[in-house]
């Protein structure tokens, strides 16, 4: 059983360039762990310093109870999956997968039940005698998971590993990785993910709980749902969720919100929130959490209409700021370019962000 | 869309078609005659190697008029009291060690430049390069100071030795360059696999080296099969005597030189080279342009 701890992790590489700043993260056992994040956010960074592929500056890593910091990678209890797959193009796949069983001495029997166990979950017995090159990206991908399988490792590692797959095949690979996780979970089996991806439709759908980074910095751990609906900052707002949460830019004063010479009243339960907050303030709203309302609200022209089938993605102009609305399909034959239309949030989804971009309107948990 | 139209002719005029077609008899014409004139000297060679020593200096033309094997025969027994067997069998003695230790020790210098973080590797690395730049003959006086005074003279070991410590500059350049266009993916997964560095080195790393280090042995080998001064500064017993020695030799001892016998071993010095060079041209070109490409 393996709880990953990290604690106040840094690197610092050669030329001084501070990657990653002190990170604390706690992994429990059997959970599916994504570090989410914009390229050069030192995520995949901090996976290659778990996976031992990278120095340690400070801080510790510990797996179960051992702190693995000075460990070669094969003696880390972990197994990788690369986003290249980094399948050995001269061995065919039973040795791919065999490999590390063999360096590791296993008997020739035990190393041939392992090869048929993962070949058979993974359904990648037909490609056993083939070469990598004869492999397309799926089944390539599939044999690079049976490696790490095969090890029974205490944590998995996942480097973007659907990142160099087609949409449809992203798709597919994403629920057979969560369905895989559960069956080794329900199995009882060590299944700690640790699964860097910087896609988040990936982190959203496949993690227990996700890690938000940003600079090498951890801006938020939390559950999709959570992420979702209570983020903790601007950053995470704006990160999670498509089409991206709208950031308005205007002055809180009271119980209302002014951008440009346009007036929002605060509706109560946000006041609630607020506790009295006032200044400078980014307001953030969703764009699914956008009504079109004859009464109070923002006013914006609008600048396009997308049809979507089920819904209409509006981009409007709101005091010369750009603001995006998911609405539904019924609305779109009043949506004109051009038109003026007003609009408000749905109750209980706006959150406000100070000027350091932290969220002060998040409600008080019990 | 006009500009399109008018850029594309519908056919090519029929004047057009003939200037193209002279003009590619013109060129395949010269490129076949020049490439003549570079391949006479060995196509006049072989001739010649059938030649009586008479004809030989007789006639331009390099087919023989009265045919015979004459020159491959004596020229086989030679004036020593070897054959040319001898010879050949002195010359793989001294191509084989050096070949795979070459490919040992310039595997493991390149992978170590390749891969490895170390103190002062980049002064160690341009130090190589610039052995590269040095002519071979201002190490050859030092050098041969340093086997004398080990004991080593009329023996292959100074023949070997030195490959056998990456001596050979250009190899080991020629692999890092090759390894740099190899993404290092592969290697890290063995490291998590639990491979050790050397295991790495075995099982991972020289398997996709394989072209490069096959062309490595195949300059190695030519090289060598090739050297003259080596032999010539190293070796003095004749039972020791390589290919290339040995045909100075048949120069050297008779006093009336049979050109035929001369050249005819030439010939024969030439096929092992001429063999391994087509059975290996695949990988032979693949590891030049690989190395040189790519890096």
């Amino acid at each position: 059983m393996a709880r990953l701890q990290i604690r106040n992790l840094e690197k610092t590489y050669a030329n001084a360039f501070k990657a990653v700043h002190g990170i604390n993260l706690d992994v429990e056992d059997g959970e599916f762990m994504v570090l989410v994040g914009p390229s050069g956010c030192a995520k995949s960074t901090t996976l290659r310093m778990i996976a031992g592929l990278e120095s340690i500056s400070g801080g510790d890593v510990v797996i179960g109870d051992t702190v693995v910091n000075r460990l070669q990678p094969g003696k880390r209890g972990i197994a990788m999956v690369f986003q290249n797959y980094a399948l050995y193009p001269h061995m065919k796949v039973r040795k791919n997968l065999s490999f590390g069983l063999r360096l590791q001495r296993a008997s020739k029997a035990e190393i041939e039940r392992r090869t048929a166990d993962v070949a058979r979950i993974l359904e990648i017995e037909p490609l056993l005698d083939r070469l990598p090159k004869e492999l397309s990206g799926g089944q390539a991908q599939r044999v690079a998971l049976g490696r790490a399988l095969i090890k029974e490792p205490k944590v998995f590692l996942f480097d973007e590993p659907l990142s160099n797959l087609d949409a449809k095949l992203r798709a597919s690979m994403r629920v057979r990785i969560t369905d895989l996780h559960r069956r080794l979970k329900e199995e009882g089996m060590s299944s700690t993910v640790i699964y860097v991806t910087h896609d988040q439709t990936e982190a959203m759908t496949m993690g227990d709980r996700i890690c938000v980074m940003k600079d090498g910095r951890i801006m938020q751990v939390a559950d999709p749902k959570t992420l979702y609906d209570r983020p903790a900052n601007a950053f995470v707002a704006g990160f999670i969720g498509s089409p991206e949460m709208n950031l308005i830019e205007g002055r809180l004063d009271g119980a209302t919100f002014r951008v440009g010479d346009q007036v929002l009243a605060l509706p109560d339960e946000l006041m609630a929130r607020l506790r009295g907050w006032t200044g400078s303030a980014t307001l953030g709203i969703r764009p699914q959490h956008l009504r079109l309302n004859t009464g109070s609200g923002l006013t914006g022209r609008v600048t396009g209409a997308e049809f979507m089938g089920h819904e209409v993605v509006l981009h409007l102009d709101v005091a010369g700021a750009r603001m995006v609305a998911v609405l539904p399909s019924a609305d779109y034959a009043a949506l004109d370019r051009g038109a003026e239309v007003r609009l408000s949030p749905e109750p209980g989804t706006a959150h406000v962000f100070d000027g350091a971009g932290e969220n002060v309107s998040l409600p008080v948990l019990n | 869309m006009a500009d399109i139209a008018t850029a594309i002719p519908a056919a090519a005029p029929a004047h057009e078609v003939r200037a193209a077609r002279l003009s590619a008899f013109v060129r395949y014409t010269l490129l076949t005659v020049v490439g003549l004139i570079m391949l006479y000297p060995l196509i006049w060679l072989i001739g010649a190697s059938f030649k009586t020593n008479s004809e030989i200096f007789g006639s331009i033309g390099f087919i023989p008029r009265e045919p015979t094997l004459e020159g491959y025969v004596k020229g086989w027994e030679t004036s020593t009291p070897y054959t040319f067997g001898r010879f050949f069998w002195n010359t793989f003695l001294i191509i084989l060690p050096k070949t795979i230790f070459t490919a040992i020790s310039c595997a493991l210098v390149a992978y170590g430049f390749a891969r490895f973080e170390f103190p002062f590797k980049r002064f160690f690395f341009a130090t190589l390069i610039a052995t590269l730049l040095l002519p071979n003959v201002v190490t050859r006086i030092p050098q041969y100071i340093l086997f004398r005074d080990l004991g080593w003279l009329d023996s292959y070991l100074p023949l070997w030795v030195p490959s056998a410590f990456a001596g050979d500059a250009f190899f080991v350049f020629m692999l890092v360059q090759f390894l740099r266009a190899i993404p290092r993916d592969m290697e890290e997964a063995a490291r998590v696999d639990g491979a050790n560095s050397f295991q790495t080195l075995i099982h991972i790393v020289v398997p996709m080296l394989l072209p490069a280090l096959i062309s490595v042995m195949l300059f190695q080998f030519m090289w060598t099969m090739n050297d003259f001064l080596g032999p010539l500064i190293y070796l003095s017993s004749v039972e020791k005597f390589p290919v290339s020695l040995a045909l100075k030799l048949s120069i050297d001892t008779t006093e009336a030189f049979d050109w035929n016998r001369i050249l005819a071993m030439s010939v024969l010095a030439l096929l092992p080279a001429l063999i391994v060079f087509f059975m290996a041209q695949k990988y032979f070109i693949e590891g030049i342009s690989a190395g040189g490409v790519k890096g």
